[in-house]
């Protein structure tokens, strides 16, 4: 055998080198995506530790421990703050001075009392015995224990005093003041005071919010959805209302706000703060969220399967009951529960309509006054307080959690309903 | 009946129909658009009760268009309009008193790519009759589906997994689970679009198989792009031309003396 032919245009070196240099340019595209994968989970961790390392003492809360004698004229009297008092001198004997006392008296979270007066309501044979009682300590307090205010700072600068850090220093050496976990953060409602604060309350209002919103922006949204893409005519009118709604889906969501301040609230006349008005700005907003999303899940649906059973005589409204909707439900639930986690994370138009007040209570109507998650964190971020902004972050972590909950469920439900073909 | 004498004072219908053999279908002039576009421009076909009328002809002529028009699954499709007559037993398929779902339960239909519902197989057939309320109770329906398993010659092949889901079958499985699905809500008419385009060989010939067995009960209409396959299932075929019925008459004559040029140059392989 004899190589008479030259070399191809395939197996010179010009061919050669054009390969490496495509190779060359994959490389770089490689390189570039990971690139950007790292910067981006980098923000994330700087994120992430950012908040949990500012937020994670927040769980945990200094407490007081005393022996306090519930003599029986001063329950009568409702002077819980003088038998705390004076269980706490007791620890204390030799500071026998007005100055002295202050600033024990300063050291007990100002809600001790109503611990007290609830434990005493709770029971009431303990009226004239002592018991031990463990009360919330001030929040300086706490954050000193917890070592946010420097002790080494000169004592005008400091925000407690040398006396004050030498009765902490006194008890915690006696244990009788320990960090306990929270429980008050996971309890209460909004309070001035930061160790008597919770997210309670938001949690609850977030939840009363978002089941208004669900129960009216899934049903309409999903109804919605299926007349346009299987019933509706094409046409300019449904031309023009899908622009709408592709347009109303990157509206600002204070617009949404707006609107319903001068709708539920002017017009209506619907109470202020209410988590009944708050779901009904937060259904209209996710409204084109979810009619986009079952819209794209619904189209998903091969039209084959329509034929299928339009074929047997199924009804058009049988067609999409029994086969395309059922087919078209994963990406649907994907996109509600987006939806949904969208407007749990929504401030913005709940400043419109009142929801950013403070409230102690609990609500426990749709329409009792309420504020939500975001709008507390926004909130205490505002605080001046040192205990603030540790608990900002809890409450932000808190919320991250509530995010990849539902966030998850959306993956798993996917992933449960989710139909080969 | 204004359409039934309208039928039979055809003088070309009475002539070319045996008159033993009623029609089961009957197409007059009948001229399909797409917004602007026609695609049938006055297709006249008698479809005869039992037997397989084959539509073949190159692709895009119509016969699709032709075969959706006699369930009217055209009706599903944006901008297409419809002229002429279509009847069904001497009935006016568009008339006022015939309802398009009513319609497709008595005229089947099987689709080119094998479309089951990713349900059981079992589902699958009983889907039909459980809508249309055929069946009274669990052992009835049992009996359907077996029996149209059966029937489609896929009983012996599935009997031990009907609770497995039916787009777990083979293609041309799937294909005869789709026929069985047909013909268990009883229609009259089966319309097949290329039933058998995505199937082996020997799939093919299994559906070819059950398409004769089928004839006894039913009227078969079907498309087909395979000549052979026409020869081989069909009574009576016609040939579709841009839009147009070119001639249409028993296969056998089709085949071995076509009248027109254009049938003669299709089916000896000069173009399509």
């Amino acid at each position: 055998m004899t190589v008479t032919a030259s070399k191809s245009h395939y197996q010179s070196e010009e061919f050669a080198r054009r390969l490496r240099g495509r190779y060359a340019a994959e490389r770089n595209f490689k390189i570039a995506g990971i690139a950007a994968l790292a910067l981006a989970s980098m923000m994330l961790v700087v994120l992430l530790t950012s908040i949990v390392s500012k937020g994670y003492t927040a769980f945990q809360q200094a407490q007081v421990r005393l022996e306090v004698t519930l003599d029986k004229a001063m329950v009568e009297e409702r002077n819980y703050t003088a038998i705390l008092r004076q269980a706490l001198y007791a620890q204390f004997p030799q500071i026998t001075d007005r100055t002295g006392k202050r600033t024990l008296n300063e050291l007990l979270s100002s809600g001790a009392p109503y611990e007290l007066e609830a434990l005493v309501k709770q029971n009431p044979a303990i009226v004239g015995t002592t018991q031990t009682v463990w009360v919330r300590a001030d929040d300086e307090v706490d954050q000193f224990v917890k070592g946010n205010f420097p002790r080494t700072a000169p004592e005008s600068e400091r925000r407690l005093n040398d006396a004050k850090i030498a009765a902490i220093d006194a008890m915690t050496a006696k244990g009788t003041l320990v960090q306990a976990f929270n429980t008050t953060l996971f309890s209460a409602g909004d309070s001035r005071e930061a160790e008597q604060a919770g997210i309670w309350g938001a949690i609850v209002g977030s939840m009363l919010t978002l089941m208004v919103t669900m129960l009216l922006s899934v049903p309409i949204g999903v109804a919605a959805a299926v007349y346009l893409e299987e019933f509706a005519p094409k046409n300019k009118w449904t031309d023009l209302i899908e622009v709408n709604i592709n347009n109303l889906a990157a509206v600002p969501s204070i617009i949404f706000g707006l609107l319903g301040l001068a709708v539920f609230l002017g017009f209506f006349g619907l109470p202020r703060s209410a988590p009944l008005v708050g779901g009904l700005v937060m259904a209209l907003m996710t409204l084109p969220v979810i009619i986009i999303s079952a819209r794209v899940a619904l189209k998903s649906v091969p039209p084959s399967i329509r034929e299928a059973a339009l074929g047997i005589g199924a009804s058009p409204l049988q067609t999409v009951t029994h086969h395309v909707l059922p087919l078209a439900m994963p990406g649907i639930l994907t996109g509600t529960i987006i939806g949904m986690a969208r407007a749990l994370g929504e401030t913005a138009p709940l400043l419109m309509i009142g929801m950013v007040a403070f409230i102690v209570d609990i609500p426990h109507g749709l329409t009792d006054s309420a504020t939500v998650l975001p709008v507390q964190i926004y909130m205490w971020a505002d605080s001046p307080e040192r205990a603030f902004t540790e608990r900002t972050s809890a409450a932000i972590m808190i919320l991250l959690g509530f995010l990849i909950l539902m966030n998850g469920l959306a993956v798993f439900l996917r992933k449960k309903f989710e139909r080969r073909w | 009946m204004s359409v039934q004498t309208q039928i039979h004072t055809k003088p070309q219908a009475a002539a070319r129909t045996a008159p033993a053999v009623p029609n089961k279908m009957v197409a007059r002039d009948v001229k399909v658009f797409y917004g602007a576009k026609q695609a049938l421009k006055g297709i006249n076909v008698e479809i005869q009760e039992n037997k397989v009328l084959a539509l073949i002809g190159p692709s895009g002529c119509g016969k699709s268009t032709f075969l959706r028009c006699l369930n009217r699954m055209n009706d599903t499709i944006e901008n297409c309009r419809v002229e002429g007559l279509i009847a069904l037993d001497g009935e006016d398929i568009y008339g006022k008193g015939i309802d398009a779902v009513q319609l497709r339960a008595r005229v089947g239909m099987v689709f080119q790519k094998p479309n089951p519902f990713p349900k059981s197989i079992y589902d699958n057939i009983a889907y039909g009759p459980r809508i249309h309320g055929m069946a009274t109770g669990r052992e009835e329906l049992d009996e359907v589906v077996e029996k149209s398993l059966q029937r489609a010659g896929l009983w012996n092949e599935v009997k031990d997994r009907l609770r497995e889901p039916g787009t777990g079958l083979s293609g041309g499985q799937q294909q005869r689970l789709c026929i069985a699905r047909a013909i268990a809500v009883s229609p009259e008419v089966i319309l097949m679009d290329e039933p058998c385009s995505a199937l082996d060989p020997i799939a093919t010939a299994h559906i070819e198989e059950l398409i004769d067995e089928l004839r006894e009960n039913f009227t078969i209409v079907i498309v087909t792009h395979n000549m052979q396959q026409a020869a081989r299932v069909s009574q009576k075929t016609a040939f579709f031309h841009l839009g147009d019925m070119v001639e249409c008459d028993d296969t056998e004559e089709i085949f071995t003396n076509p009248r027109d040029e254009r049938t003669q140059g299709y089916i000896t392989g000069r173009y399509g």
